[in-house]
């Protein structure tokens, strides 16, 4: 599975894929403005919240259009958290925090 | 028309075309399918055949027209839906492997996502793209797409999302169904995909004396004619089959050609020849008249002339006509083994007149027969009123003569009256009407058989006495003598009688003849005596005749002489005359 991965620096993503406690994948389709808010969005709030402890694909579906069948995608952009168990699926463009964190089941520590 | 549209193809003005769904009747009614590269509304209540009807749309487009089909379920797996239409001779998975059909089933359940902002269905729209670049399909459905409302909440989106697909389809170029749950007074719970669509077909389910009918409706069609009643159609083992409601217009080919009925003395009463063929023969009668042996005579006689025959039986089973008609010397099921006889038994009840109406179509399109016989269509009437019956017939009789195919019903009647309204109102319909009724005569119940009409041919009209025996049926002349018509015994024993009364009379004959001859010999012995009789007074009469003759002669020669010998002195008379004369004077 070729993964497109957007992220600011190196470091971080080597922390992120040995301590990753979180599995996200995030499917978005090229550079629409939902798409682009949503990854903006949920960098944010991963970061807030669970720094270190999440690793994050970000997939294009127009690169992959199969997959738009093998993981059931209706609605874009769309959010899956693989692990830890279950697995949950968000859709929208990530800017309602609250559904965002409820929806991974990450208690708020702030 | 053909100038019109020939004139436009010249001008390069694209009337809308339509793509052929191969659904039995449907094209016929929308006047060539579905509106090519636009998407067409399938809507109705549950049960009523959307899902069977859009799957059969791709894979008809598949396996007849080459047309590569993507199938995209809201509703039900893709191996649920293989399993469904399996019963109809649908190998979904084969066709999928062969890339000739695509099935993808979506799968929402509003529990499992969270809305977290905004989001659109593009990732509809890169599955349903991928799966039509992938097998170059021309053929999408779409069933059912309001699922999406169950499973998403933003409806805005939803909707604008919709209008987006209806246009990205018609981009696409691909013909499209939609399918839609009807909706509370809307034909969709939406009330967006009806205008958003082309073409919109309503499919209904109606129970009228619980008896259910499937119809169709042709709601919209944009940019083209089309029918816009309510056609019936019957989901069976081949699949959907719409029923056409025929054209009524009448301007069907007609037939000079006869076929016999297979009973000689009933051809005989129409002139030796039988009926025209193509024509619509109504054979009607009380209980136990022999109108299933007289049809089963008609079913024998053509399939001796290696022609194909169609027995609707709504009363008996196939078995139980073979074997009554055995007991009449004939054998239906040779004819069955040669493959000219066919048998449909049904119960009227089993589902509505406008599904026999069907059934009755598609069983006469398959197996192609010259002849058909519906026994008895009175028996339709426990599922339809006179008028509902009577337009069905109407329907059916249209649709059999433009294909010249004879056909003979056999009703029942209720009563004797002969001129009360007729059985099912359909005389007037049929060509030739044979009624067959009782006649009860000293204890005895005997057939009366009249040919009450037949169209274009000389018929006798005398009621003939119709026997079955076991070598067959006859018709047998009945007496008509100074006690009425005699028939059965009665006429037995009249001819009897009659013998007898003949005989008598010959040896009656014989006795006078005898006595005229014999007065005769007398007469003509007394004719003779009297002959001789008068020959002997004429003789007589003769005699003296001649006397007088002769004495006239000598008297005249004597008054000579004596006035000679008066005035000549010298001349000396005869005395012996003188003496005579003296003699004749005193």
């Amino acid at each position: 599975m070729a993964t497109k991965r957007e992220g600011p620096d190196n470091n971080d993503k080597q922390v992120v894929n040995q301590q990753a406690e979180y599995v996200l994948r995030l499917f978005v389709t090229g550079a629409s403005p939902n798409s682009a808010r949503a990854i903006s969005n949920l960098r944010r709030i991963c970061d807030e919240h669970i720094q270190g402890r999440y690793s994050l694909e970000i997939i294009d579906v127009y690169q992959q259009e199969y997959i738009a069948k093998t993981e059931q995608i209706i609605a874009l952009p769309l959010l899956i958290k693989k692990g830890p168990l279950p697995e949950r699926r968000l859709v929208g463009d990530m800017s309602n925090t609250d559904k965002v964190l409820s929806g991974l089941g990450i208690p708020r520590n702030k | 028309m053909a100038t019109i549209k020939k004139k436009t193809t010249h001008n390069k003005i694209t009337t809308l075309r339509k793509l052929p769904t191969g659904i039995s009747g449907l094209d016929e009614i929308t006047g060539g399918g579905f509106p090519e590269g636009r998407p067409t509304l399938i809507c109705g209540g549950p049960g009523c055949g959307k899902t069977l009807m859009s799957l059969e749309f791709i894979v008809r487009g598949a396996l007849e027209y080459n047309e590569p089909g993507v199938f995209m379920a809201f509703e039900e797996k893709s191996e649920e839906l293989a399993m469904n239409v399996a019963s109809l001779g649908f190998d979904l998975p084969k066709m999928q492997k062969d890339k000739k059909i695509s099935i993808d089933y979506v799968h929402i359940e509003r529990s499992e996502i969270e809305e977290t902002g905004e989001y659109n269905l593009e990732g509809l729209f890169i599955r349903l793209g991928h799966a039509i670049d992938s097998i170059g399909a021309k053929r999408v459905v779409l069933d059912t797409i309001e699922n999406l409302f169950s499973g998403l909440s933003n409806t805005n989106v939803l909707r604008a999302e919709l209008r987006r697909l209806f246009q990205w389809l018609k981009d696409k170029g691909v013909t499209a169904i939609i399918t839609g749950e009807k909706g509370e007074g809307t034909l969709t719970r939406q009330g967006l995909e009806e205008y958003v669509s082309d073409c919109v077909i309503l499919l209904e389910h109606k129970v009228v004396n619980q008896i259910g009918t499937r119809v169709l409706r042709v709601v919209k069609y944009r940019g083209t004619t089309h029918g816009t009643n309510e056609y019936p159609f019957l989901i069976d083992e081949d699949g959907i089959s719409v029923l056409p409601v025929t054209s009524l217009l009448l301007n069907h080919e007609v037939s000079t050609e006869r076929v016999s009925t297979g009973i000689p003395s009933l051809d005989d009463m129409v002139g030796g020849l039988g009926f025209y063929r193509g024509s619509s023969i109504l054979v009607s009668g009380t209980a136990g008249t022999g109108k299933t042996s007289m049809a089963a005579y008609f079913a024998d006689a053509t399939c001796k002339r290696n022609e194909k025959c169609v027995y609707f039986a709504f009363e008996e089973s196939p078995q139980q006509i073979i074997r009554n008609m055995k007991s009449i010397n004939i054998d239906l099921e040779a004819h069955i083994k040669k493959g000219l006889l066919e048998f449909y038994a049904s119960r009227p009840t089993l589902y509505g007149l406008e599904m026999h109406l069907v059934a009755i179509h598609k069983m006469i399109k398959k197996f192609k027969p010259k002849t058909v016989i519906l026994d008895p269509i009175t028996n339709l009437i426990t599922v339809g009123s006179v008028s509902e019956v009577k337009s069905m017939l109407v329907r059916l009789i249209d649709f059999l003569q433009a294909e010249q195919i004879t056909v003979i019903f056999t009703a029942l009647t209720l009563n004797n009256i002969v001129n009360e309204q007729t059985d099912e109102g359909v005389s007037s319909l049929v060509d030739a009407w044979i009624l067959v009724r009782d006649i009860e005569h000293n204890g005895e119940r005997n057939r009366g058989l009249y040919l009450m009409k037949s169209r274009g041919m000389k018929h006798s009209n005398q009621v003939r006495e119709f026997v079955i025996t076991d070598r067959g049926l006859d018709l047998v002349d009945v007496y008509l003598g100074p006690n009425g018509v005699l028939t059965g015994s009665a006429r037995e024993e009249q001819q009897l009688m009659e013998e007898a009364g003949s005989v008598l009379h010959t040896h009656a004959l014989g006795r006078k003849d005898k006595e005229i001859a014999r007065k005769r010999t007398v007469l003509e012995a007394k004719i003779a005596s009297l002959q001789e009789e008068f020959e002997s007074v004429q003789d007589e009469l003769n005699k003296s005749y001649v006397e007088e003759d002769l004495r006239k002669e000598v008297m005249t020669k004597n008054r000579k002489q004596l006035t000679d010998s008066r005035h000549n002195k010298d001349a000396k008379p005869l005395p012996r005359v003188e003496n005579n004369n003296r003699k004749k004077k005193k």
